[in-house]
Order: C-alpha cells, then sequence, then structure tokens
C-alpha cells in the first residue's frame, strides 16, 4: 500500500512527479537562479541543484513578494518546478501559485513533510482532497 | 467564501473580465486560507518589478490594459513599489535597452489601469500613512510589516497580483493579519544589547527574524533603552520580514497594539523571554565579515532611503571622493529624489562620485545582469535585508554601519 498523507485542501491540478526534498525554506527572489533552473543562494540546502520539473517539498516560504508574479513566469517559460509541498507556506506562495495555476499544499496532519517524504520519492499530490500519496514506498 | 450580492455579480463577470479574474484569484487564495469572507481595504500597493513580471506578466498586464476604462479601473487608491530600472540612471549602471522597453510597457499598463506609479517601499512615510485598525491590501514584506506593527493598520503579505486584484475589488480576503487571532505575540525577546545605528536595527531583525522563522510567528521586542524612529524601525521591520518571513511585531510602549506586555499577548500566558546579546550581533555581522576585501560596490537600499537618510549619506561624502574602482548607489522614493535634488543632496552625493537612482532599490533593478555587466562580487551595504537578498544574485554582501561603508567607499576595500 503506498503512503497516504493528508493536509489542507490545497491549489492547483493533480499532479505525480519526482520528490526534491529539503529542511529549508523558499524564495524564488532569494534562492533561484531562474535562468538556469537552479538553487543558486549558496546558504540552501538545495545549492547547485535543479528544480526543473520537480515535485520541491520545503518547509515554509520566505522571503519577498516577487515569487507572487515568479512562480507565473516561470511556469511561461517551462522553467518551473512541478509543485511545491510546504509544511506551512505564507501568502505570497499561495497566491503565487494561484496565479500560476501551479499545484501547492501544506498543512500536514502527519508533521513536517520535509521528515516525511525523501528526495527521489514519486509523488501524487490531489490538492482538491487535500492528499499527497507517495508511490514508491510502503 | 461568503459572497455578498456585489461579490457574486463580479464573479459573474457583470464587472466586466478584469474583476471577474480578480475576485476568483482572490477567493482561491480565500479558500485555501479558511477565510470567511471579503473585507473592504483602503489601499493597495503593488510590487511589480519587470523583473519579477518578465514578459509573461507585461503581457498579461496589457491584455487588461485593453478592456474598456469601465472594466479595467482600480477602484481604490493603488499605488506602486519600486521599479525596475530607473529610466535617467539606468545607463549608467550598465541596464540594457530592453530592460526599459518591458520597464516602459509595463508602466503603460498600470496606468492604463488607474494605477498611481509612485515606486516606493516607503510609502508609509512618504505617500498616504496607514491607520490603526485600517485594512490595507500591501505589497513589500517592508511596507507589510511597518504598517501592521509601527501604524497598527492590517495587511498580510499581498504578491503584485493579489494587490492588483484587491485594487481591482476593493476588498481583500478576510484572513491572516485581517484577524486579531493571529495579531497576538508568539515569541518574546529581550534586547540586552542597544542598537546603535541602521545596520544594528537591521541586524536585530535578522537575528529576531532567524529564531520566528514563519509567516505566523509574531515577535515581541523588550529591553528597549530608547524609543526608536521610523528609520530604525524601518530597518528592523525590513530585516525582520526578509530573514523571517514575519509580518507582525509588538514592542510593548512603542507600538499601538501594546501598551503594555500583557497586550502584545492580548493577556496569553507570556512565554519565556530569548535575550538577545552583544554576542549575537558580533556572530551576524562576523557572518558577512570581509576586512581588507576589494568593495565593488556600495549600496544604500532596501528599503529606500528617507529624506534624512539622503541628508546623511551626503554629509558623510562632503569633501570626499569615492575610490575609482568603487561604485556608490543611493536608491529612494521619487517625491524624496525631488526634495533631494531641491535640497542639494543628490548633487553633493554625486560630487562625490555615487549615483543617486530614483524610484527603485536595487534587488528588484535586475541585479544579476547588473554584476555581470560591472564586474561586480563584493558589495557592500547598511541594510541587513539586502545582505540576506543580494547572496542569491552572486554577490558577495558584507554589512556595516552607513559611515564605515562611506569610508570603505573612499577606500576601495572593506575597513
Amino acid at each position: 500500500m503506498p503512503i497516504v498523507l493528508k493536509c489542507h485542501a490545497g491549489l492547483g491540478p493533480t499532479v505525480t512527479g519526482t520528490a526534491l526534498v529539503a529542511a529549508d525554506n523558499f524564495s524564488a527572489r532569494y534562492d533561484l537562479n531562474r535562468l538556469e533552473g537552479t538553487f543558486s543562494r549558496p546558504a540552501h540546502k538545495l545549492f547547485g541543484q535543479s528544480y526543473l520539473d520537480k515535485i520541491l517539498v520545503l518547509q515554509t516560504a520566505k522571503g519577498g513578494v516577487a515569487s507572487a508574479w515568479m512562480l507565473r513566469e516561470m511556469t511561461a517559460r517551462g522553467m518551473a518546478p512541478k509543485a511545491i509541498i510546504f509544511d506551512r507556506t505564507n501568502t505570497i506562495l499561495a497566491q503565487g501559485a494561484a496565479f500560476a495555476e501551479m499545484t501547492m499544499v501544506d498543512r500536514f496532519e502527519d508533521g513536517d513533510p520535509t521528515t516525511l517524504i525523501r528526495t527521489g520519492d514519486e509523488v501524487r499530490i490531489e490538492p482538491a482532497k487535500g492528499l499527497v500519496t507517495i508511490l514508491n514506498r510502503d | 467564501m461568503r459572497l455578498t450580492d456585489e461579490e457574486k455579480a463580479m464573479l459573474a463577470g457583470e464587472a466586466g473580465p478584469a474583476r471577474q479574474w480578480a475576485i476568483k484569484h482572490q477567493i482561491a487564495v480565500g479558500d485555501f486560507f479558511d477565510a470567511p469572507d471579503f473585507v473592504p481595504v483602503g489601499q493597495a500597493h503593488i510590487m511589480a518589478d519587470t523583473e519579477s513580471l518578465g514578459e509573461a506578466g507585461v503581457v498579461w498586464l496589457e491584455e487588461l490594459a485593453q478592456l474598456p476604462a469601465a472594466d479595467r479601473k482600480v477602484r481604490i487608491p493603488t499605488i506602486t513599489d519600486p521599479r525596475g530600472l530607473d529610466f535617467d540612471s539606468y545607463k549608467r549602471l550598465k541596464q540594457t535597452d530592453t530592460m526599459a522597453g518591458l520597464e516602459a510597457r509595463a508602466i503603460a499598463a498600470f496606468e492604463a489601469l488607474g494605477v498611481l506609479m509612485t515606486n516606493t517601499c516607503i510609502n508609509y512615510q512618504t505617500i498616504l500613512p496607514p491607520v490603526k485598525g485600517e485594512h490595507l491590501a500591501m505589497g513589500d514584506t517592508g511596507v507589510v510589516i511597518y504598517s501592521n506593527s509601527v501604524a497598527g493598520a492590517r495587511s498580510n503579505f499581498e504578491g503584485g497580483p493579489s494587490a492588483l486584484s484587491a485594487g481591482l475589488t476593493g476588498r481583500t480576503p478576510r484572513y491572516g493579519y485581517h484577524l486579531d487571532a493571529h495579531r497576538a505575540g508568539t515569541r518574546l525577546f529581550e534586547l540586552k544589547h542597544q542598537p546603535r545605528d541602521f545596520a544594528d536595527w537591521g541586524a536585530l531583525g535578522g537575528i529576531v527574524g532567524k529564531a520566528t522563522n514563519s509567516y505566523w510567528g509574531v515577535p515581541v521586542i523588550t529591553g528597549l533603552s530608547a524609543v526608536p524612529n521610523s528609520d530604525e524601525l524601518k530597518h528592523f521591520g525590513a530585516a525582520l520580514a526578509s530573514f523571517g518571513s514575519v509580518a507582525l511585531f509588538h514592542m510593548p510602549g512603542v507600538t499601538p497594539e501594546a501598551p503594555l506586555l500583557t497586550d502584545a499577548f492580548q493577556g496569553r500566558a507570556i512565554p519565556p523571554a530569548t535575550p538577545v546579546t552583544k554576542a549575537d550581533f558580533d556572530a551576524f555581522y562576523a557572518g558577512y565579515a570581509a576586512k581588507g576585501d576589494k568593495v565593488d560596490v556600495v549600496v544604500f537600499a532596501a528599503p529606500q532611503l528617507s529624506l534624512v537618510e539622503m541628508g546623511q549619506v551626503a554629509d558623510l561624502l562632503d569633501g570626499r571622493r569615492i575610490n575609482a574602482e568603487t561604485s556608490l548607489i543611493v536608491t529612494t522614493s521619487p517625491e524624496i529624489k525631488f526634495a533631494a535634488d531641491r535640497m542639494g543632496l543628490t548633487g553633493r552625493i554625486e560630487t562625490a562620485g555615487g549615483i543617486v537612482a530614483s524610484g527603485v532599490c536595487f534587488y528588484q533593478s535586475y541585479a544579476r545582469e547588473m554584476a555581470e555587466a560591472n564586474g561586480w562580487s563584493r558589495l557592500l551595504t547598511n541594510s541587513a535585508k539586502l545582505v540576506n537578498i543580494i547572496a542569491g544574485y552572486g554577490y558577495k554582501p558584507t554589512l556595516a554601519s552607513m559611515q564605515k561603508c562611506i569610508d570603505s567607499a573612499v577606500a576601495g576595500r572593506v575597513l
């Protein structure tokens, strides 16, 4: 049986993809080289890694309000993550996901998703139901 | 969300496609945060520099700007955060004509929507200061935290699309900092070392922000030996919001919702105090230290400078010359720039070799491209917010007082 995690109802369509996980935070402006599709802030735990087409799993949203525009702009250029899972998002990233029609969920019943999901896991997110399923583990 | 008849009409498209898009966007966000209904707002403030918008965002704005006037005009005073570049200084900063072209298109689109191009992140000092209890839809985290904390107004961090939505509908979903329940203190910090200058106030914001580390956390600060002024609280709040994603703080005896410590916690149990010591400040500075390094660029920005700060920079530069291998950039709002021009402050800063840019805030101005075009790496600033942001753009940032920044700009190396 795959592992099913319950969260708050989220934003965007149902998606399946590969998780990229860190016990760290997220801002599109502070942390990313959006031209190359990599984490570019040296202090970030995912520094140097590509986020393209990944389901990012991070603790909280940080930084400025620019991410609200940036998720859509990144999506338009085909240089975006597939979805973002937060332990607890802030308003900006939720607004940005709504604007970009990107999948985003947070507030898990079983705790911090960065400890529940591992990098490389195949994950399905069903935002309307508030469900995240880890497909490759029992 | 519960909707009024007017809101239902907007959702049905009876007020045009722009307002229909706006209220749909707001309902999606409101549902995500369990907002029960909408609350009318008095102002909206849009962060929409072209580096963030990109071509996709500008095209989207231009489509809205094509609608008939009755369908596209904002319904409440709607103002803007700093732009992507300043048409009067962009060539000196080696920004490109392509960037300027995109900027001009974005401005034309916003003007067609009835947005006032204030281009400032210090609107609480210069445009229409927020009022206690006033509901707002503010962009720029520094504006939100100042409005909420120092003025006692009520706003969440509203990203560009959400702030524009609020301008179009005249309201925002009632969640987060619009609600009393979220405004109680969650952490207590006690100062054991007093900030001496803006860099110290920013460092304090960084220390408290890192410890709080949540949009939903509300730090309460005690132990101040004097009441801070607006610029000091500006630097503190901007760094607190930047490092911690924090949108509200209380300082008992200083900020309006906390005459007493018990008020800051809304009568709930007061948590044990976390001391903030000189060692915490020293460690914060040490994380960015680079004594002896060549300085490529000194930046006074983030937030834009008040008229008083402009005067301080001019005073420190009088009779001196910035090193030929170092650039010095000062950013302020258009209103302050006009005043600084009139009072001779701009001339004094530029005579010493500095550049005064108006309506921008450095990190929102294609910082990566500027670094590459100008060969900049080591950046020195008195803004803790800027040192937090700018490393992601490929800079090596160092934090120092305004005095030390200017002395280093003259010497060409970090003193």
